[in-house]
């Protein structure tokens, strides 16, 4: 039962993650990516990771992707599609890069000591539900929560940044006065 | 532990097959004539006018940003609240500082006038 | 508590319920649909001054939703030439899936419930955020400026406010301990008063905090469903009817079908959540079975949304905006560290 579940959902991811780096149109890939991300959500499942499972899908599948497909609109990427296709100078560097990644990949694995590792010696089938999850969090765990929540800190000030500009309305006699300054 | 998912596979499933069902049903029953002006991109009559998938103003991306990092911050808080009782002090004082950078956060936001929908 | 199987008497396995269960509740949500838009046009006439429909089926026009259905379900499939036709085909599959997927942890009595996941309303929070991106690809692959408008507005809408919603549903987290639906719904048999009656609902049980995050939660649940004073992203006189612009037929149906679904749902999880589910308001109401008054209670709430939409105006995007960041989302903090604070110090 469990076998015939992880096959069906590896294939969705791999299928999904192959149709990714295929298709032409980036919202298309974005939305091949969602796919992918149920597939490995549901692969936490298996592994007992219920609660990780739920934070793949809100905060990957509903919110990133949601990011991901403003900026692809914003950046209107459709048009730029088909100009830079064929340079073989970008091509040879993404093979480069994409079998430097596979070695990196294919040695970690197979130096890995599977049975060493932490989720092979969890006796408890509970540990991954929100409940485990949070009594661990918030005793042993709690300085690098602390860092994470600096780290969002810092995506806020980035944000910032990138908006550059703050407007003000100001309703002068019946009229709109729009009034532009620099923040950042 | 697994069995729990099934009925959610099974509530999708049958969500999506009875929507392929129906759509089938439409098919079989509904007209099929091609007329290039019923199958014109609709612009309240008139000809339409270039194309629609253009570029978007950055606010929808600043807000889906600030969305990213205060859906992170709630999926945290989450399990702190389950174990709130048992955590005491020192899950509840933890929480305080996480709480209070991401309230600073905020408040800089709104200083700076991210918030702002112009 | 086990789950209900009534065909145990047949030595049958569960999954066979399971099945059915799952039948029934997109049957439930297909009737519930024909007669909240029914309902609908009712409330809206009468707010009006008006009599809706009367001579559909005979009295009162009872069978117009249905002969609307049936229309729908003769007309052409329209698919528009700059349409991308495979997103265009999938996106109301998405939204469809999404939100009938939610209802499979929605308890409709004390052991009536789909599945009862330890992350329950966690489940519901990640399934429903999905429902964003079939709404973003519906109107970007009907390549028509109203429909990517209103899907671009939709989306900010919806993410914006899932914030304050899951801020407002910590509460009867917090009080309960866990996640999961049925546990949610068992913690408010009892508590400080006498058992088995109303003021053990968390809506009354910390007051005035947890009324706080209901009515916080309702306020943002009309956001959340595109509802007035809400409902910006399909605001007809400037964007023609959203993101569904370009849908025609059953396809346009499958997305009402969607957004009567997502009614029902924030209404049952508010009913479930901060009004008792199942339960019963006194003890001897107990001989009224539960999922009647999950029924109720969730109607109920289903009319008030409807009752505000006829009632209030529609607030600008500038206005929604401010009202979600600025409003409701320090007020849930606020309200969520007050609670916390006063749940520690109530166990030291």
């Amino acid at each position: 039962m469990i076998k015939i579940a992880f096959i069906i959902l590896s294939l969705i991811s791999i299928f999904s993650a192959l149709m990714v780096i295929s298709r032409k149109n980036p919202v298309a890939s974005v939305l091949w990516l969602v796919f992918h991300f149920f597939g490995i959500a549901g692969l936490y499942v298996l592994l007992g990771a219920h609660f990780l499972a739920a934070v793949q899908i809100i905060v990957y599948a509903g919110a990133i992707m949601v990011l991901f497909l403003f900026v692809v609109m914003m950046l209107n990427l459709n048009l730029v599609n088909n100009e830079k296709r064929g340079k073989i100078i970008g091509k040879s560097i993404g093979a480069v890069v994409s079998g430097l990644v596979l070695v990196l990949f294919t040695y970690s694995i197979r130096t890995t000591k599977w049975n060493e590792l932490f989720f092979n010696q969890v006796t408890d089938q509970e540990w991954g539900t929100a409940v485990k999850l949070g009594s661990l969090l918030f005793s042993n765990w709690l300085v690098p929560f602390q860092i994470v929540g600096i780290l969002l800190f810092a995506a806020v000030i980035g944000v910032v940044a990138l908006m550059k500009r703050k407007i003000t309305r100001k309703v002068e006699n019946g009229i709109v006065i729009t009034q532009e300054e620099d923040v950042a | 532990m697994l069995s729990e998912y099934l009925p959610v596979v099974i509530q999708l499933l049958i969500a999506i097959g009875f929507a392929a069902f129906v759509l089938i049903v439409t098919h079989i029953l509904g007209p099929k004539r091609y007329d290039p002006i019923k199958h014109d991109t609709y612009e309240c009559g008139v000809d339409y006018y270039g194309n629609a998938q253009r570029k978007f103003a950055i606010k929808f991306y600043i807000i889906s940003v600030l969305f990213v990092l205060f859906d992170v911050e709630v999926i945290f808080l989450y399990p702190w609240a389950i174990n709130l009782v048992d955590l005491g002090w020192q899950g509840f004082w933890g929480m305080f500082v996480f709480l209070g950078i991401l309230t600073f956060a905020i408040l800089f936001a709104w200083k700076k006038g991210a918030l702002e929908w112009e | 508590m086990s789950q209900f199987n009534p065909l145990e008497a047949f030595n049958l396995p569960i999954v066979y319920w399971q099945i059915i269960w799952a039948g029934i509740i997109v049957a439930f949500v297909t009737v519930f649909a024909l007669f909240a838009v029914y309902l609908e046009r009712k409330i809206s006439a009468y707010a009006q001054d008006r009599m809706g429909p009367m001579e559909t089926g005979g009295w009162q026009g009872w069978a117009q939703t249905i002969a609307d259905a049936l229309k729908l379900l003769l007309k052409e499939d329209i698919i528009p030439e700059l349409a991308d036709r495979r997103l265009f085909k999938l996106a109301p599959y998405i939204v469809f899936a999404g939100s009938l997927g939610v209802m499979a942890v929605i308890p409709f009595g004390v052991n009536l419930i789909g599945t009862d996941l330890n992350i329950g309303l966690y489940f519901i929070l990640a399934l429903s955020s999905t429902v964003v991106i079939g709404i973003l690809m519906a109107g970007w692959a009907s390549n028509n400026k109203w429909a990517l408008y209103g899907a671009m507005r939709s989306a900010a809408q919806m993410v914006s406010y899932e914030i304050p919603i899951g801020l407002s549903l910590m509460l009867p987290v917090l009080l309960t301990g866990s996640l999961s639906m049925i546990d949610i719904t068992n913690a408010q048999k009892s508590g400080i008063l006498a058992d088995g009656y109303f003021w053990n609902w968390y809506i009354f049980r910390v007051p005035p905090f947890t009324l706080i995050a209901f009515i916080l939660y309702f306020w943002a649940s009309l956001a959340e469903t595109n509802r007035t004073p809400f409902d910006i992203p399909e605001a007809e006189s400037e964007l023609v009817s959203g993101y569904h612009t370009e849908y025609t037929g059953i396809r346009f149906a499958m997305f009402f079908l969607a957004e009567y679904a997502n009614m029902f749902i924030v209404a049952a999880i508010a009913s479930v959540v901060f009004l008792g589910g199942p339960l019963a308001p006194a003890p001897w109401l107990n001989w009224i079975p539960g999922p009647i008054w999950m029924l109720l209670k969730s109607l109920v709430l289903v009319f008030i949304q409807m009752w505000l939409r006829w009632t209030l105006p529609r607030v600008r995007v500038d206005q929604l905006m401010h009202i979600c960041w600025k409003i409701f989302l320090p007020l849930a903090l606020v309200n969520f560290i007050v609670i916390a604070t006063l749940v520690v110090l109530w166990q030291k």
